[in-house]
């Protein structure tokens, strides 16, 4: 009895399309998020994570569409992020069908929101972003906004203690200096974020080769979130899943029905 | 048909469409005579022991399970669902621990882990006269919980362990509980309501 890790993809997603690079044969229209998600399910993706980037109202009320048709398809949990202010922005995403929200910007600016959310939803609910990148702070890594091009002038390992003391549930670091390049997790950054929290912990940014994502779980994460070595299918779910297994990491087997 | 209970915990909408899926008439409601009168009774739940428990009374869910068991009519507990069927839970409870519905006798507590809540994929080590896995067995199921029922109780068990052992799901006559969420389980999960729905 042992809990497997997670290998979760993410999808960009504005005005209800999947944006980024997406290079999927099987898919008959690989902008659909809905299509996507049912794709990487039956692919053996452990959990599904959108990421709303849309920059109008408009854009996030078809957010809400994407999320609800996914939920009456995909049976795996679904996160979703990108542009929640409020309580009832939480509300609105969990009706919808997101069985998790993940905040960033918004807890930056207001680190009670997390508190407020967590106590009407419970933590189990809530997942904070933390895009951080490696600076002459206290620990050596700061939070970053505006997609890692900007210092929020916190320091991350300082602001990953307090937002676990307010109740996020998980942790999601997101690594601004390896994000895009393939060339592996940030590996020490993720040591010391394991070091300051007891929340469960997703790795992300980086990811290129099989090798990147048993080091992530060997410095303690506890799931890897990836975006386009999936959708470009540098590696499938599957590779993912057979290279940890065969050394030893306990991945969940997706049987053939 | 299947009545879903709506006591203001959490999202639904899954559960819903799992069950449906799965092949049933479902409805999602908290009027007393429907949940009482339905084929099986589904008590979903999200959130923590003392507001589910409010949120439930706020409904008269206690009674409308205990009175759905005098009566034998099937009824699945799920999450805080499986929780709130224990005698008490200590989640956020200072001094005395909280009064659930007592169908179990039993404490939920926090589990003793490095990492919480107990997030993600997980097997489980099921009694062989299993209805609920029968055929699912080996399959992992997705757990999201710090606390659980850490003792027997009922006439089948299916355990897993997050730092200790705990109860994953247990099978008592009418009352039927998993501290997974089958219906956020996949193929596995779609499979267990199946089961569950096919014994009613």
């Amino acid at each position: 009895m042992t809990l497997s890790v997670r290998i979760i993809p993410c999808l960009d997603v504005t005005d209800g399309r999947v944006v980024k690079g997406v290079n999927f044969t099987d898919l008959v229209d690989a902008g659909d998020p809905v299509e996507m998600a049912a794709l990487y399910n039956t692919e053996g993706a452990d959990e599904l994570t959108f990421l709303d980037i849309s920059a109008s109202v408009a854009g996030r009320e078809t957010t809400l569409d994407v999320v609800r048709r996914t939920a009456e398809q995909v049976f795996i949990p679904l996160t979703v992020g990108g542009g929640i202010r409020s309580v009832e922005d939480v509300d609105r995403l969990l009706r919808a069908g997101a069985d998790k929200v993940s905040i960033n910007t918004s807890a930056l600016a207001r680190p009670q929101l997390i508190a407020e959310i967590a106590d009407r939803f419970g933590s189990q609910v809530l997942v904070l972003s933390v895009d951080a990148r490696r600076a002459r702070t206290d620990s050596g890594f700061e939070v970053t906004t505006h997609g890692g091009r900007q210092s929020a002038g916190v320091d991350a390992l300082a602001w990953v203690e307090q937002a676990c003391a307010l109740g996020v549930g998980e942790i999601l670091l997101n690594s601004m200096d390896a994000d895009g390049t393939r060339a592996g997790y940030d590996i020490g950054m993720i040591t010391a974020v394991r070091a300051v929290s007891k929340v469960p912990l997703i790795a992300s940014g980086g990811a290129g080769s099989l090798e990147d994502f048993s080091a992530a779980l060997d410095a303690g994460a506890d799931a890897l979130l990836a975006a386009s070595v999936f959708h470009f299918g540098v590696h499938r779910i599957g590779d993912v899943k057979r290279y940890l297994g065969t050394h030893n990491y306990p991945v969940r087997a997706v049987a053939v029905r | 048909m299947i009545a879903i209970l709506d006591y203001g915990s959490g999202n639904l909408r899954s559960a819903e469409r799992a069950f449906a899926t799965a092949g049933n008439d479902v409805v999602v409601t908290s009027d007393r005579t429907i949940a009482l009168e339905a084929q099986g009774l589904v008590v979903p739940g999200v959130g923590a022991f003392a507001a589910c428990m409010s949120g439930l009374n706020g409904v008269d869910g206690a009674a409308i399970v205990r009175e759905r068991l005098a009566k034998e009519r099937p009824t699945l507990g799920i999450c805080i669902g499986m929780q709130i069927m224990f005698s008490h839970g200590t989640e956020h409870s200072d001094t005395a621990p909280h009064a659930g519905v007592g169908v179990w006798d039993g404490t939920v507590s926090q589990l003793a882990a490095p990492i919480l809540p107990h997030m993600g994929w997980n097997t489980v080590d099921v009694d062989l006269d299993s209805i609920l896995f029968k055929g699912i067995e080996a399959e992992s199921f997705y757990f999201v919980h710090s606390y659980a029922a850490k003792s027997a109780v009922g006439e089948m068990q299916a355990w897993s362990t997050h730092g200790e052992r705990f109860l994953a799901a247990v099978e008592d006559g009418y009352m039927s509980a998993t501290q997974f969420h089958p219906e956020k389980s996949g193929a596995a999960g779609l499979a267990l309501i199946k089961n569950w729905v096919g014994s009613l």
